[in-house]
């Protein structure tokens, strides 16, 4: 890479590199920005250097050996990468995880949405330069991950899932304490809503930037809330639903601007979507135990499965062959944040240097997620 | 002119707003803790580094059998024991339990693994140290020291 940056260029244009450690690209992100002036012309980003060969760490150890690894590959997202791992292996060996679990692993990987959605919210703030909301969010961010902490036992990397089942079961203060967060995340959103969402400066930073299209969506196969924001109403958890998904009511947000503003908004309603399955699970919670009985050793049969989950950004599938031994013989995990990332050259050039952090910010970027 | 003296309203109107939020916000008490001065309670079901429980009635007051289960299931290798047998002691006798925690990720499998329910996680959250070997815990001495 180092070749393009010595390239001549015409006597206008020049090239800027942003990242890898940028404070706006949320990790070790590197974009090759050609410029034009202020204006980017063609923005290249560059991908690898948070590689850790997850997919063959995977393939080299038997597949227990995979379950603290899935929650290092988003940080944010942690229990969400949990359930798909434990997912795909239960798929493939037919077994079936407690009821119990199954509504537990769903209201935990709701708080987990809601957390990540908080720092997003802060960090998008953030990164258009206001400072203040992402204090506001870290507070309400800080009580859903010191529950989260009492029943996983860890703030950000959770290795809380297993197959059959969950490591430890829920109590009468979790479901307490979460009701509470509930109530009280309700009773801030109306806050951020007039701090951020009517903010005049932050209205005119984020409308009509970037132009998602469902058909740069389908082109690149963009999902999560970037693709919401197009007016497609595709969210994992309704079109192929899993786990204890479709007991609940809950709705898809969507928009059809297609700018970083709808993408805020789609994002910014779907806290509350999130809220609303927390409550009708913990309605519904049913009682039993929390791990199936199962066999000390679990074989995997030779074949493939495929399970798909909703993370917070977008859709993420893990495709496991099996070749009947313990070690998984190919896995395949496909990432959001992967396919989100690819639509920025087309969508950023031409655009403003600052607009491109808004843009980058709106799509809601994990580095590690992506090189994994 | 309409126009740009009602973008001057909006934009006052929502300065008005924001800073109107961020005073009642300071009067709302303070959340943040003054870590080094003051720390908050560690929740018992935290997962810090493991050690091996100390039990009073066993006569190496661990309830270790050295069987090697936690060693063979770790993902990442970070445990290291040994046991040998001794006169007049039945089973194995734990000489050495090294835990490498610069490789573990806390995922727990040993714990669960342990068929004498012999290791539990400390509440440990504090790990400063200037080089690796110092992230080497001895289990055993640990638990030995432990009155």
């Amino acid at each position: 890479m180092s070749t393009d940056t010595v390239t001549p260029l015409d006597e206008h244009r020049y090239v800027l590199n942003m990242g890898p450690q940028h404070p706006s690209t949320h990790g070790v992100l590197r974009v090759i920005l050609e410029m034009e002036g202020e204006y980017v012309m063609n923005p290249q980003p560059v991908l690898g250097y948070g590689h850790r060969m997850h997919e063959k760490m995977a393939e080299s150890r038997s597949w227990p050996n995979f379950l603290p690894n899935a929650a290092r590959m988003d940080y944010l997202a942690a229990l969400i990468y949990n359930h798909g791992y434990v997912g795909v292996i239960e798929r493939l060996a037919g077994i079936e995880a407690t009821p119990r679990a199954e509504y537990i692993r769903v209201i935990t990987s709701e708080m987990n949405r809601l957390q990540s959605h908080l720092l997003w919210l802060g960090v998008l703030v953030l990164d258009l330069g206001a400072f203040t909301p992402i204090m506001y969010t870290f507070e309400d961010r800080e009580k859903l991950i010191d529950i989260l902490e009492d029943v996983t036992g860890s703030r950000l990397t959770y290795c809380y899932m297993r197959v059959g089942g969950v490591v430890r079961d829920i109590d009468d203060k979790f479901i307490s304490r979460t009701r509470e967060y509930i109530d009280w995340q309700r009773s801030r959103m109306p806050m951020y809503e007039n701090l951020v969402t009517g903010n005049i400066i932050f209205r005119k930073r984020v409308e009509d930037i970037g132009e998602f299209t469902p058909d740069l969506a389908r082109r690149y196969g963009l999902t999560g809330p970037c693709l919401r924001a197009t007016g497609i109403p595709y969210d994992i958890r309704r079109a192929e639903p899993y786990s204890v998904y479709p007991e609940f009511d809950f709705d898809i947000p969507t928009e059809t601007a297609g700018d970083c503003m709808a993408a805020y908004k789609v994002r910014f309603r779907e806290i509350e979507q999130s809220l609303r399955i927390l409550e009708q699970a913990l309605d519904k919670l049913p009682d039993g135990p929390v791990m199936a009985k199962l066999p000390k050793k679990i074989k995997l049969p030779a074949g493939d499965a495929t399970y798909t989950v909703e993370s917070p950004r977008g859709e993420l599938l893990y495709h496991l062959t099996a070749d009947g031994s313990d070690v998984p013989y190919r896995m395949k995990i496909r990432v959001p944040s992967f396919s989100n990332l690819s639509v920025l050259p087309e969508i950023c050039s031409g655009m403003l240097l600052s607009d491109l952090c808004a843009c980058m910010g709106s799509l809601d970027l994990v580095i590690p997620e992506i090189d994994r | 002119m309409k126009e740009y003296f009602a973008l001057i309203f909006t934009g006052g109107k929502s300065l008005i707003v924001g800073m109107m939020i961020t005073l009642r916000e300071f009067f709302r008490p303070i959340v943040t803790v003054q870590y080094p001065r003051e720390t908050l309670p560690v929740s018992p079901n935290f997962r810090g580094h493991t050690i091996l429980i100390r039990d009073e009635e066993k006569e190496f007051k661990h309830r270790c059998i050295s069987c090697k289960m936690c060693q063979r299931e770790c993902p990442s290798g970070c445990i290291d024991l040994a046991g040998e047998k001794r006169e007049g002691v039945k089973g194995m006798v734990l000489v050495k339990y090294h835990l490498d925690f610069t490789k573990c990720s806390l995922c727990g499998t040993c714990v669960e693994v342990c068929p004498t329910d012999a290791l539990d996680f400390s509440d440990e959250y504090r790990h400063v140290g200037f080089t690796r070997e110092e992230f080497h815990y001895d289990l055993l001495a640990k638990v030995e020291e432990k009155e």
